[in-house]
């Protein structure tokens, strides 16, 4: 396959894995509803349907997923990071 | 190709279209399953519903559980239904119940009879029963006469992404072509709970939502539980979903682009067509019975890490996008949309894949649940009884 994370809203700040995807891997982010191709570096291994970062965010930054916020992350996070429990939560409970 | 497939189904006395066949042995309370499943054993070709409750229940609890065995007994799924409970009173009020819809349907008490003699009265209505639905004839019908309920279950991050989207695509056909459809599952829309408020069709409708959520909130803070470990679940969050919002994101991916037209108590029958929302837990098992007991005939079930769930009488169908699923729980799953992450095809052609299952299962395929022999049928208790 040619890409190997999809976004579900273009300007998303993460895509999910459609594979599993290893640790420094020039990667493919598709858009969903744009088909717009962003590219890039993996910072650490995503399992399938796990996030990755496309863009820098600060301890607390809401993090944007379907174009609404869906949670914040709880660490800085680099663009290409593995996003997941370890530095993302809930905003709700 | 499939848009012109004509659906075939049973029309009841009441109108409603069913497009299974059953007849079902339905006892009242938990201590009449035995003589139920007796019958069912003595009759092949019905269909016992046991389950846990129905004893010293009270007030909205008891309710409920009235609602969801006659709803049950009602569904135009169900040709005709024999009702078994330990009192007569109970067996007769459900039995009238059932019978508003004009379909067959007899009560049967186990007191002052015993199990043995009441099984084999019941099995001789439930054999006549079975012969005069057998004679019954499916005729065409339309796709808005088939009610489809919607909840999907082991969500991960592939139900938001592929088999959500595809049953929104399905949902909204339905609901243009005039058809009826609901979902539900109250606690797995927080942190989207915002968008089903803001679809809701007025203000009376957007209300009667905004209160059953926030009731639900109140129940949550009440009872001092914190959901954080138990929303997401652990098979979503080695699914990849990290938190309830987006979770609850995918899960509303399912419901499509309509205006929400009415708001639901549970296994309360809608009665305006269009994408009516139903008060509901998440649990699949209770979930299904529920939608089923308000009238749903065909359940759409997107799965990500592979939730197995059926119903007796209300065929599931269930789709993953997730290709680990899809490959290693296969025998479970009525349609792989993995192609949708591999964009070997799109939404569309997503769609007109599933209801291609839909008319096909609509038209009596079982689903893969139905051949399993998943059955769950799980009352939703309000309270502890008596």
């Amino acid at each position: 396959m040619d890409h190997q994370f999809l976004i579900h809203h273009e300007g998303d700040d993460v895509a999910v894995a459609i594979e599993d995807v290893p640790s420094g891997r020039e990667a493919v982010a598709v858009a969903m509803d744009t088909g717009g191709r962003v590219t890039v570096t993996t910072r650490g291994e995503v399992p399938l349907g796990h996030k990755v970062a496309l863009k820098d965010l600060k301890d607390g930054d809401d993090v944007h997923k379907y174009g609404v916020a869906v949670g914040h992350v709880t660490a800085d996070v680099s663009t290409g990071d593995y996003i997941h429990t370890h530095n993302m939560r809930s905003s709700r409970w | 190709m499939v848009d012109n497939q004509q659906i075939f189904a049973y029309r009841r006395s009441n109108g409603r279209v069913g497009v299974r066949n059953h007849v079902a042995i339905l006892p009242v309370d938990d201590i009449s399953n035995a003589a139920a499943e007796k019958v069912a054993a003595m009759i092949p070709g019905t269909l016992a519903l046991p389950h846990a409750y129905g004893r010293l229940q009270f007030g909205e609890d008891l309710d409920l559980t009235f609602r969801t065995l006659i709803g049950t007994g009602a569904n135009a799924n169900v040709a005709a239904c024999v009702v078994i409970a330990i009192e007569p009173n109970w067996a007769d009020r459900i039995a009238e119940g059932i019978a508003a819809t004009g379909k067959p349907v007899e009560a049967f008490a186990i007191e002052r009879t015993g199990d043995l003699q009441t099984a084999a009265n019941a099995a001789r209505v439930a054999q006549k029963m079975l012969q005069d639905a057998t004679e019954l004839q499916r005729e065409p019908v339309a796709l808005s006469d088939v009610w489809v309920s919607i909840k999907c279950g082991e969500s991960d991050t592939t139900t938001g992404l592929a088999s959500c989207p595809t049953v929104a695509r399905v949902v909204d056909r339905v609901v243009d072509e005039g058809g009826t459809a609901f979902f539900g599952e109250t606690p797995e829309l927080t942190g989207g709970e915002y968008l089903i408020a803001e679809r809701c069709e007025s203000e009376e409708v957007r209300k009667k939502f905004q209160t059953i959520y926030d009731d639900y909130l109140a129940m949550i803070e009440a009872s001092g539980a914190d959901l954080f470990g138990s929303q997401p679940t652990e098979g979503n969050i080695r699914g990849g979903l990290t938190t309830i919002e987006e979770k609850a994101l995918g899960n509303i991916a399912k419901t499509g682009t309509k205006p929400v037209v009415d708001v639901l108590g549970p296994a309360e029958a809608p009665t305006k067509s269009g994408l009516n929302y139903m008060d509901t837990s998440s649990a699949a098992g209770e979930c299904v019975t529920l939608m089923a007991a308000a009238g749903a005939v065909l359940h759409l079930f997107p799965t990500g890490q592979g939730n197995v769930v059926g119903n007796p009488i209300e065929p599931v169908i269930k789709l993953s996008g997730n290709p680990l699923t899809v490959s290693t729980m296969s025998e479970h799953i009525d349609l792989d949309v993995s192609g949708l992450l591999s964009r070997e095809y799109d939404l569309d052609e997503a769609g007109r894949r599933l209801l291609d299952v839909v008319v096909r299962t609509a038209n009596g395929r079982l689903t893969a649940a139905e051949a399993l022999g998943h059955r769950e049928f799980v009352m939703t208790k309000l309270y502890r009884s008596a």
